[in-house]
């Protein structure tokens, strides 16, 4: 019970409620039916970044090119299907889309695994060459035709939610599925692997994972095929979901993911965080980008917001940091 | 017979044309206590990581539990049973005490996957070995030193465990935890576990080993007893010079009181210090870890506010809010720790030397007078005896003794009235060391006032005038060197704590 | 650039610098590339015009950049700074200057628009320095929340539209060229950069910069006044974002809160182009001036190949990055064992 009680998770819970309840009472839209479904189909996206984000902040990393490896991978599989006249099932889409994201993961790991330069650099690296290919290389444009798999895909519910009072409605994607089966898979990898363990011990002090003979390498490219894969899934998904594939539309997203998943309690300098949390934290932005529209604030307030949650979230763990570091009479800066 | 563990023979080994090791046998026996002695940049290290297989000798053989090895691998070490605790633990700060203790051995058995029960019981049973009581669930992070060396011992003996080497264990110990670890490691040997503990003290080579092998230059010296051994012969051993250490003359009168402490207390650590530190004279202050030296050095230094007292620099009250108050009241401190809290590892020998009085020679538009500067840097690097031929080289590229030497000049360019030197010799080669206790007793003779805190027997009766002791954050003690043995003076230390536990 | 009064220099330097030394031959190697393939097209005036035009923008920035850097931190706001403070030169300039002002009421309302986005650049830059120095957040993580942050004030103030219409006097200031040659924005840089220098490498302050960077605790220890170093490191850093964002008001002839979004990521990979260590406490001004000069000149020569896209723009940056970091790491470790080497002698010639 005190560990909960410490833990950040429970604190990012607390403000999620707080700002649902807030929320609620100002607009009463909060908690119906479709408002909280479309919330959920807003985490689809962002949630499976957010997964691959942690997993590279765990290890002590930090991934700035995901969303252009998501965009080139999914870009370049549309182009493919889109030329080819391909009719088929979804399956196609999704296994191309699997592996290019494999492939670009692998890119990233071969330079984070041989160099010992900050991984923020590396991937700031890899993402200008990724954005690089799909723009200047496969010289992109938008795909507004897909090929019909995945525009099904993309317009397939598990079930709509209907709002009795306005009588507005919101379906629930079946890609929110994939969402749920990454997190428990990554629950279960993180947890119960020794893979997942390996990522832990490495963030947490990589000479002595060395040392323990945790094969510190291999741990990280795989690391970085796991989370391309992650990021090109969710590339793939919100194509399928917008109809159509704007090369642009994922870049720039790191920025919010990042902060999704640091406010859920995952140390920026690696070995902690959970999964829970980063849930946590990319609902807590999700609901601060959705649905201070519902409490009249104009959706041009949205980045002060994000900016200012980013902040305080941060602070206040910098400031409990520095509290126990003063009680402990620790010296180093 | 005795059965021998590890025995290598004839082994060189060479880093990019320079020779670490050269030659260099050494055998280790079941269940025997064995010192390895040697100054920093001896060779001790890349002796054990020749013996636990992280390097390859180019030259010699490594015989484990009589099998020939030419090539030794950290894998073949392992199954051998040679288990390395270094001097970080090599431990998870983030993880689990349980955690740290089963991952080495999942890792070993080749396993994919996490069993947490399985975690556990491997972890109860790690810690039942040295009987040892922690909470499995707690971060290693939170641990205590002692208790996460604990917990690297504990997790080195899930292996078959034949050899452990210990690299300088008691570093970072209080005396206690030394005695504590000191029973642990004779348990270990009456189970026929050999323990090789590397060392640069010779206290602990007389109190713990059967048998002590020193090296220098990766040449070994001597194998031998320690009733063989004397502090002569060690210091002779380890350098390849006579060291003779007569006390320096202490000045018959001292100056005004340049600091006075009174009734100082600071919450945990510190309660009701009083003292008076006089120009001229070297004042030694000494406790066990933990005993509130450091804090009370600090404290000194502006780093901790504190609770109650008053201190007063040449007659003056003083209120010391921070670094930069102390050092405006002419206080200087050379930390303990030199590589984190007193150089810039990287920078110039010039930059390190004039860090603290740049403001001295910086225009009001805040240029840097160059000229100035350069004459201050040559003025240290030659009056300080800096050995390098350029100071504008990093620092970095410089012995323990240099370096300490660098601190010096930084803090001696500003001027102070009061020097606090925190170990001031710590990790120093002997020659360097009574170079700068010259420079002490140099310093003292212009009319400063020195502290220097120690738990360096000898170096305290060389070089004070007066040696205060410290116990639980109190002064329990003072004492004349002139009238005190090395034995008197360790006893009153130690002694002190058994009056403080007790209670 | 490359004549042989120049050359005893850089030999001098290569010595002294190897990694400078090495970007210096990049930049010459490029410049006779272009010379050769596209003789005119790289000799025309207006080749160096645009280019001298285009890099102030981020090269200002990344010189904030830098110097953050330098000290261990990072700057990500630079471009939410530059966005919000242009933004708040042009609102005044709008409301100050009518259509029909007179020249001499259009000299003081710009002169007041200038001043108030170098203070409003200032104020950002030292909330910055604070929320790094005294509460203590790594800077990444304060500068990502600040560029959100401000660019989340440019937004609200202009309610995510651009600001146009600006006093015709702003433009051609910016738009004049110093003796017809060399344009403002480019004196810019060359101003702020020579005075960066003098920051760093002859104001005590510079020296100071680099011992904290390397050594934070240490520095403190030796008396460095530690968060006031900081604040005013991001001082300057949200003071050349501000001047760069004066810059971009002119380029655009207009303010938008999104202007010049890639700049983020650009700033950070021309620094560490540049040499400047992530880490801290290492890096000098001429890597990175040449790091910026480098990539506008690859962007710009590119530019005469009609047949390669502006799209690749990114995939070579990008590309040179990673090889430049690939080829210094393994230097890197060249130069690492063969410093461990230096030690280990010197200490056993000292024992």
């Amino acid at each position: 019970m005190k560990r909960i009680l410490r833990s950040t998770e429970f604190y990012v819970f607390l403000v999620v409620v707080a700002i649902s309840i807030i929320i609620q009472a100002r607009s009463g839209q909060f908690f119906t039916a479709n408002n909280l479904v479309d919330i959920a189909n807003a985490m689809v996206v962002p949630g499976l970044f957010a997964i691959g984000a942690y997993m590279v902040l765990v290890s002590g990393g930090i991934d700035v090119s995901f969303p252009a490896l998501a965009s080139l991978a999914v870009y370049a599989a549309t182009r493919f299907l889109v030329d080819i006249g391909y009719e088929g099932s979804i399956l196609l889409p999704f296994a191309i889309v699997i592996v290019l994201g494999a492939l670009l993961g692998a890119f990233n790991g071969l330079f984070t695994t041989f160099l010992v330069i900050p991984t923020l650099i590396i991937t700031l690296g890899t993402a200008n060459v990724f954005s690089g290919i799909m723009q200047g290389a496969l010289n992109s444009v938008q795909i507004s035709t897909l090929p019909p798999s995945m525009n099904a895909f993309g317009r397939a519910n598990l079930f709509v939610a209907t709002n009795p009072t306005s009588g507005l409605t919101s379906s629930m994607p079946v890609s929110f599925l994939i969402l749920v089966a990454v997190a428990v898979i990554i629950f279960f990898v993180m947890k119960f692997t020794m893979f997942g363990r390996g990522i832990y011990a490495i963030g947490g002090d990589e000479a002595s994972a060395i040392r323990a003979g945790f094969k510190v390498k291999a741990i990280k490219f795989w690391l970085y095929v796991v989370v391309g894969v992650i990021a090109a899934l969710a590339g793939l998904i919100r194509t399928t979901s917008m109809g159509q594939m704007h090369p642009t539309n994922l870049l720039g997203m790191e920025i919010m993911v990042i902060a999704a998943v640091v406010l859920g309690g995952v140390a920026i300098t690696g070995g902690t965080g959970s999964l829970t949390g980063v849930m946590l934290g990319t609902l807590l932005i999700v609901i601060v980008q959705n649905s201070m529209i519902l409490v009249g604030v104009p959706t041009y307030w949205q980045r002060f917001a994000l900016g200012t949650l980013i902040i305080v979230g941060t602070g206040v763990s910098a400031v409990q940091l520095m509290r126990r570091r003063t009680r402990q009479r620790l010296v180093s800066a | 017979m005795v059965e021998t563990v590890i025995s290598v023979r004839d082994l060189s080994k060479s880093f990019a044309g320079v020779k670490a090791l050269d030659g260099v046998n050494l055998e280790i026996r079941a269940g025997e206590i064995h010192c390895l002695a040697g100054e920093n940049g001896s060779g001790k290290s890349t002796l054990i990581k020749v013996i636990s297989g992280v390097y390859q000798p180019d030259e010699g053989t490594i015989e484990l539990n009589g099998t020939r090895h030419d090539k030794l691998t950290p894998i073949e070490a392992i199954r051998g049973g040679v288990q390395v605790i270094y001097q970080d633990f090599s431990i998870f700060p983030n993880l689990s005490v349980m955690e740290n203790l089963a991952l080495n051995h999942e890792l070993s058995q080749g396993r994919k996957l996490v069993n947490w029960r399985r975690f556990r019981t491997i972890a109860k049973e790690a810690i039942a070995k040295i009987n040892f009581h922690v909470d499995l669930d707690a971060r290693v992070g939170d641990l205590s030193v002692a208790d996460k060396q604990l917990v690297a011992i504990s997790r080195a003996l899930l292996h078959d465990t034949k050899l452990i080497i210990m690299d300088e264990p008691t570093t970072a110990l209080t005396n206690r935890e030394v005695e504590a670890l000191f029973r642990v490691i004779l348990d270990l040997k009456s189970r026929g576990i050999a323990i090789l503990f590397v060392s640069h003290k010779l206290g602990e080579v007389f109190e713990i080993s059967e048998r002590f092998t020193i090296i220098r230059n990766g040449k070994l010296v001597v194998t031998s007893l320690p009733e063989e051994l004397d502090h002569k012969k060690f210091a002779h051993y380890m350098t390849g010079r006579e060291v003779d250490d007569v006390r320096f003359e202490q000045p018959e009168t001292v100056g005004e009181p340049v600091l006075e402490v009174e009734g100082l207390g600071l919450e945990g650590a510190l309660e009701d210090i009083t003292f008076t530190l006089h120009a001229g004279e070297v004042l030694g202050i000494t406790g066990l870890l933990g005993s509130g030296r450091t804090e009370l050095a600090l404290t000194l230094f502006g780093l901790f506010p504190t609770d109650s007292g008053k201190i007063r620099v040449k007659g003056r009250a003083v209120r010391l809010g921070g670094i930069r108050d102390a050092i405006a009241n002419g206080i200087a401190y050379v930390p303990e720790d030199r590589l984190t809290e007193g150089l810039m590892l990287e920078r110039s020998i010039a930059d390190n030397i004039v860090v603290a009085e740049l403001d001295e020679f910086t225009s009001p538009l805040g240029m840097m007078d160059s000229t100035r500067r350069q004459s201050e840097v040559d003025r240290w690097v030659a009056d300080l005896k800096i050995a390098t031929a350029n100071a504008e080289n990093p620092v970095n590229t410089l012995s323990g003794g240099n370096q300490q030497r660098v601190v010096l000049a930084k803090w001696l360019a500003t001027n102070p009235d009061i020097l606090i030197l925190n170990g001031p010799t710590v990790g120093v080669d002997i020659g360097s060391k009574s170079d700068i206790h010259l420079i002490l007793q140099d310093l003292a003779r212009g009319g400063m006032g020195i502290i220097v805190i120690s738990d360096d027997i000898p170096e305290l009766l060389q070089t004070c005038r007066r040696i205060l002791i410290l116990d639980e954050g109190r002064v329990t003690a003072e004492v004349d060197p002139d009238t005190t043995t090395e034995q008197e003076l360790s006893d009153l230390i130690t002694g002190a704590i058994t009056a403080g536990v007790g209670v | 650039m490359e004549s042989t009064t120049l050359l005893s220099r850089p030999l001098a330097l290569a010595r002294r610098d190897p990694y400078v030394a090495r970007l210096f031959v990049i930049l010459v190697t490029l410049v006779a590339f272009f010379l050769i393939v596209r003789t005119d097209n790289f000799l025309s005036f207006g080749t160096w015009q645009s280019m001298g035009v285009q890099f102030p923008e981020f090269g200002l920035m990344a010189l904030g950049v830098m110097i953050t850097m330098i000290t261990g931190g990072i700057d990500l706001s630079v471009v939410g700074i530059a966005n919000m403070t242009s933004i708040a030169a042009a609102s005044i300039m709008l409301s100050m200057v009518p259509p029909d002002a007179s020249g001499g009421q259009a000299t003081v309302g710009i002169l007041v628009a200038v001043a108030v986005s170098l203070v409003t650049g200032a104020l950002a830059g030292a909330f910055n320095g604070f929320l790094v120095s005294v509460v203590k957040i790594p800077a990444i993580l304060v500068t990502l929340g600040t560029l959100e942050l401000f660019t989340g004030i440019a937004i609200i103030i202009t309610a995510g539209k651009p600001l146009s219409g600006l006093p015709a006097l702003y433009g051609q200031t910016f738009g004049a060229r110093l003796f017809g040659v060399v344009p403002v924005p480019l004196l810019i840089f060359v101003v702020v950069a020579i005075a960066m220098g003098v920051v760093m490498h002859k104001m005590s302050f510079g020296s100071k910069l680099y011992m904290l960077g390397t050594n934070a605790t240490a520095a403190r220890f030796s008396g460095l006044h530690s968060a006031r170093l900081l604040i005013q490191t991001y001082t300057i850093s949200g003071v050349c974002a501000a001047i760069a964002g004066l810059v971009l008001l002119a380029n655009y002839n207009s303010a938008k809160a999104d202007y010049g979004v890639a700049y983020t990521l650009l700033t950070v990979l021309i620094v560490v182009l540049g040499g400047v260590d992530p880490n801290g406490g290492k890096g000098k001004l001429l890597g990175v001036v040449l790091a910026i000069v480098i990539l506008q000149i690859l962007s710009s020569g590119l530019n005469m190949f009609p047949a390669i896209s502006n799209f690749y723009r990114p995939l070579i940056y990008g590309g040179v990055l990673l090889v430049v970091i690939s080829i210094s790491e393994g230097k890197g470790r060249f130069w690492k064992r063969l410093n461990t080497r230096k030690k280990t002698k010197e200490e056993v010639v000292v024992s």
